[in-house]
């Protein structure tokens, strides 16, 4: 396991910083950033998908379907990482045919932490963006049906914009949570500064050194502004959407 | 163009068979909830797929099981309008309005939408939310955008039914237009006699799934045999009467095909053809011809036949010369008058229980 060594390593660049906070901190909190919003825009038209599977879809496997989607709330995240490092490690599986014949690797780098945010906030996408499907009145895509729209139509048109508050709100949950996701990714692609350390990981690593409480609990401040500031933009953007939507 | 259904099905409760045809103009589908008039319209409208079933307009098929087609709703050119308006929520007016055309590819076609858009009287609403309309709005705006998807025909659910007595008021005028402007089979469901008798030009009687009768206003209305399926409280004859005067006293005189009725609060030109409604209640009847009396309406008649009623009477049908009535009496007045078909009496109708309606030309 790469995990002491990485740990280790970092000790000596953060000490020397005193006041403001590192190069190193500030790396931590673009590279959370970026796996977080990758993370949710990758996932978005799956989860979209997924959750139009599970609200409307009668087929076999469905139950079996949502039990997968909703594992990674339930298993603890080191599991959840260790079976993504056993699947899409180099030697993995999946790992192995993504690396043959796309030659696209998610070990130990930024898309693997990516990956792993993705899965653990994907049941909270899922779920937020199914509940907006299910509050859509079904006889508004009857009535668009009999004015002559196919079902593509009828959901660009109509069904689409009615969940866009729930997307939206999925989309925002994905990412806060992406922004917090800790377990499986430490797991899955370790806690590498500038490649793989996210804001959770570079918290964790301050909080191993004597004397860098100062940087954690900068960091700490961080991650609460974005989640709180994640939260308000979701309420907000829901509730200008919603009123758009109504017209009043 | 005529409409032709043919429709099997097992629904929770009971099995629906109904065969019938609706030609132009409103053919009411009239029965209690839980009677299958909503099965058949969805059936039509291709929402719901029956076990056996045959639906073609104007000789179109747009659904043969036997055939193994039954279209999707988009490709059946329904026109539906729903008991809850379901206009869209995300969409103002003009753009609920405009909906059919641009999900056909068609493009719009603005001579139509301002005849329909002053037909229904909603101009001042196009740049409008549906959130902010009243019920009747909204239905008339439903109305105006089920007619501008160009459909072959018009399926109207109940479209009064979640609306007051006022909103009603407000909306059957443009109904009524609907019908003497609109050249298409419309079918129109509903349990409320009253508008039955003032929009139809045919009706079907369903109970329990099946079609009990099946012919025009005038001759289903006034059947004694389907009273039961009315309810005898609710039943009554429609006729036509041509406005001849307007007496300086606030009644109009009215001329049936045997007689004279004199109503209040009728307006219209001399020579203009008007549909009444008579409950059978608030008819009575004499053997010889009466004096004396308040009432100002007696029509001569023959009874034609007799109905118990299953609530303690009679409902007894007779003809005012091309015209029919229903008279509601008991069992009693039928032995003392000695009623029988063939005998002929006087009906009495109170004035003030005659249902004007819209005209019909």
């Amino acid at each position: 396991m790469p995990l002491l060594p990485t740990v280790s390593g970092s000790l000596g660049r953060t000490a020397d910083v005193a006041g403001g906070l590192s190069p190193e901190a500030w790396e931590a909190v673009a590279l959370s950033l970026k796996v977080s919003f990758w993370a949710m825009l990758a996932s978005l038209p799956l989860g979209i998908a997924v959750a139009l599977l599970l609200a409307r879809g009668s087929f076999p496997g469905r139950q079996l379907l949502n039990g997968v989607v909703h594992l990674p709330l339930i298993l603890p995240p080191v599991v959840t990482g260790y079976l993504l490092l056993l699947a899409f490690g180099r030697r993995g599986p999946v790992g192995a045919f993504l690396y043959d014949t796309f030659g696209i690797t998610f070990a130990f780098n930024w898309k693997g932490a990516a990956l792993a945010a993705a899965i653990m906030a994907f049941p909270l996408m899922v779920r937020a963006i199914r509940l907006s499907i299910e509050a859509v009145d079904s006889g508004l895509e009857e009535a668009a049906a009999t004015l002559g729209a196919g079902r593509l139509r009828v959901f660009a048109t109509i069904t689409l914009p009615l969940i866009l508050p729930g997307i939206i709100a999925g989309a925002i949950l994905a990412f806060a949570k992406a922004m917090g996701e800790f377990g499986a990714t430490i797991t899955f692609v370790s806690n590498i500064p500038g490649q793989t350390q996210t804001l959770p990981s570079a918290v964790y690593t301050f909080l191993q050194v004597p004397g860098a409480e100062v940087q954690a609990a900068i960091l700490v401040g961080i991650s609460i502004c974005l989640a709180m500031g994640a939260l308000l933009a979701s309420e907000l953007l829901a509730r200008r959407v919603r009123r758009r939507m109504e017209g009043q | 163009m005529t409409l032709v259904i043919r429709l099997r099905h097992s629904l929770p409760g009971f099995y629906l068979d109904a065969a019938f045809d609706a030609p132009d103009g409103v053919t009411a589908l009239f029965g209690h909830s839980g009677a299958g008039k909503t099965t058949i319209v969805q059936a039509v409208a291709g929402l719901l797929r029956p076990e056996e079933g045959y639906v073609a307009v104007d000789g179109w098929v747009m659904g043969d099981t036997s055939a193994r087609k039954w279209l999707p709703p988009h490709r059946r050119g329904v026109g539906y309008v729903f008991q809850d308006a379901r206009l869209f929520p995300h969409m103002n007016v003009r753009s609920n309005l405009a909906y059919g055309l641009r999900a056909q590819r068609r493009s719009p076609d603005s001579e139509a939408f301002d005849r329909i858009i002053e037909m229904l009287g909603i101009a001042h609403l196009l740049a409008r939310r549906p959130a902010g309309l009243s019920g009747g709005e909204k239905q008339r705006v439903a109305i105006g955008r089920a007619l501008l998807a160009r459909p072959r025909l018009l399926l109207l659910d109940e479209p009064m039914a979640a609306l007051d007595e006022a909103r009603k008021a407000e909306i059957l005028p443009f109904l009524e237009r609907l019908r003497d402007e609109i050249r298409l089979p419309i079918l129109y469901v509903s349990h409320a006699l009253p508008e039955v008798a003032r929009l139809a030009t045919t009706v079907v009687v369903l109970e329990q799934g099946r079609v009990v009768r099946a012919g025009s206003t005038a001759e289903v209305l006034s059947d004694p045999d389907v009273v039961p399926s009315f309810g005898p409280r609710a039943a009554g004859a429609v006729l036509e009467a041509r406005i001849v005067a307007h007496h300086g006293d606030g009644l109009s005189e009215l001329r049936t095909s045997e007689g004279t009725l004199l109503l209040p609060g009728v307006s219209g030109p001399p020579g203009r053809l008007l549909r009444v409604r008579i409950p059978a209640h608030e008819v009575i009847l004499s053997r010889a011809r009466p004096e004396g009396l308040s009432a100002l309406n007696i029509l001569p008649a023959t009874v034609i036949a007799m109905r118990d009623d299953g609530d303690g009477g009679v409902v007894v049908q007779l003809a005012s010369g091309r015209d029919r009535l229903l008279s509601r009496i008991t069992r009693r007045s039928v032995r003392a008058l000695a009623l029988e078909p063939g005998v002929a009496c006087h009906a009495i109708v109170k004035s003030v229980a005659v249902a004007r309606s819209g005209m019909t030309e």
